[in-house]
């Protein structure tokens, strides 16, 4: 047995190369981190541009950005909350935590996601002061693998879909991951969300009969992807339902935000 | 010893690493669906085979028997993480597209095989030279299956139309099969099929023959 494969010099050897690979791992995260911060900033305003239907490639990202006004809702009240900024509030972190939280019952929890944070930065798109043209509402969920996050965009009467993207995802792409393909998010605009007061729109197997009575609330499924759809329509009913939003867009209707 | 040129040229076509020893097939399946998305997997790939090959052989003299699978494993996982983060830093659309192809490089038998064959016997530059080699031959493969895949499936190349879509107002009808997965089944198994029958050579014998059926006989 030649020296190079004795215990310790395999120990010293394992060692030492954990070593210097860690070191290079760390070095290239923590340099490129700003970087990567910076796209994903850019690619969340692009997601929230995208799922209001207005994304255009000509202007810049930021440009067009301009026109939209972050707001704070309070769930719990569905109305404008000033308690904190949307800039500095972290929503993800806040859904994490019991004082900023609600702890949702499992018969509550159609979307699968614990917890539900009291505070939600809502993206608006205003013609003029509190003239909403498109309300942009942040929505996630659990479909197969992961948890989808997204917005859902909604034309100012409260109730028609102006679009729908999402921005992170983990399902099997080709199958759950046709979330983004354009083709199937172009169903979404024109359909509506209330059906006498309750939440009714929702995926269904196979495509939508577009002379059905029911078609102004139906989306088609994605074939291969039942678990991803059955997550969608129920991520959707969630965050639009009395637990999400619905207080805040009857409140937006009747003007009393 | 053989010569730099023969390292570098005989993986592409002679011994390449898909066609001859249907190696890395799976992400070949994956990613070719549009050619940019490949080309930046190709280089990807490419990138960490040559590194990694570089590196093992540079201390393939110190590497103990019985954990040298790990410590290959440990180099090529660290540079696919360094080619994944600078991916999310500078190209952060494509590697949203690759998502998890990336980080599958490190589980490609490409990768790992030339560690294994050439890496732990040769010096560094052999076999940085040879981890070239096998990236270009992987890369002419899937860039072929990317090529048939992008333009037939949606008349583009890099995103460019070179066929107007009859859904755009032009006259050619995709063909939808070459967007889905199977269809690089398909594609790379003609690739397969004209490279043996230009060099026969590379035509496996069959691994054994099939015995005469002697029940019908016994019948009469």
């Amino acid at each position: 047995m030649s020296s190079k494969d004795g215990v310790s010099r395999t120990l010293i050897t394992a060692l030492a190369l954990c070593l210097v690979c860690s070191i290079i791992v760390s070095a290239a995260a923590v340099l490129l981190k700003p970087a990567q911060e910076a796209n994903k900033t850019l690619d969340r305003k692009r997601n929230i541009l995208a799922a209001a239907g207005m994304l255009d490639e000509s202007k810049t990202i930021d440009e067009q950005f301009a026109q939209i006004s972050a707001r704070v809702v309070d769930l719990r009240t569905g109305k404008f909350s000033d308690d904190v900024d949307p800039e500095e509030y972290n929503q993800k972190k806040a859904a994490k935590d019991p004082a900023q939280s609600l702890d949702l019952t499992a018969e509550q929890d159609s979307a699968k996601i614990g917890r539900r944070e009291n505070y939600a930065v809502v993206y608006l798109l205003e013609s003029a002061p509190e003239q909403f043209e498109k309300i942009i509402l942040p929505v996630r969920g659990y479909g197969l693998w992961s948890t989808l996050h997204g917005f859902v965009a909604l034309e100012a009467d409260g109730n028609t879909i102006a679009g729908l993207g999402f921005y992170e995802h983990g399902e099997t792409p080709g199958l759950g991951g046709e979330v983004d393909n354009p083709r199937w998010k172009s169903l979404w605009p024109g359909k509506q969300v209330y059906r006498d007061g309750s939440v009714e729109i929702g995926l269904i197997k196979g495509a939508v009969n577009p002379q059905g009575d029911d078609a102004l609330w139906q989306v088609d499924g994605l074939s291969g992807a039942t678990l991803t759809s059955t997550g969608i329509t129920n991520l959707v009913q969630f965050w639009l339902g009395e637990d999400g939003f619905q207080e805040f867009l009857n409140n937006l209707k009747s003007g009393e935000v | 010893m053989t010569s730099t040129k023969e390292t570098l040229l005989t993986p592409i076509f002679k011994e390449n690493p898909i066609a001859l020893q249907i190696l890395g097939v799976c992400s070949a399946l994956a990613v070719t669906s549009s050619l940019q998305v490949t080309m930046v997997m190709c280089i990807a790939l490419t990138l960490v085979t040559a590194f990694s090959s570089f590196f093992i052989a540079a201390i393939r003299n110190q590497i103990p028997g019985s954990i040298r699978i790990i410590v290959q494993m440990i180099i090529i996982a660290s540079l696919v993480i360094v080619v994944d983060q600078v991916l999310k830093a500078v190209a952060y659309g494509i590697s949203k597209q690759l998502s998890v192809f990336v980080g599958l490089i490190i589980t490609n038998c490409i990768v790992m095989g030339r560690a294994e064959a050439f890496a732990m016997k040769n010096p560094p530059i052999p076999s940085f030279i040879d981890g070239i080699g096998n990236g270009l031959g992987y890369s002419v493969v899937l860039l072929s299956v990317a090529v048939v895949r992008e333009l037939f499936g949606s008349g583009k190349l890099f995103g460019f139309e070179i066929l107007p879509l009859v859904t755009e107002g032009g006259w050619y009808v995709p063909n939808g099969l070459l967007l889905l997965p199977p269809s690089a089944f398909f594609l790379i198994g003609m690739f397969i099929w004209v490279l043996r029958s230009a060099k026969t050579e590379q035509v496996e014998q069959p691994d054994f023959t099939m015995a005469k059926h002697t029940a019908i006989e016994e019948g009469i």
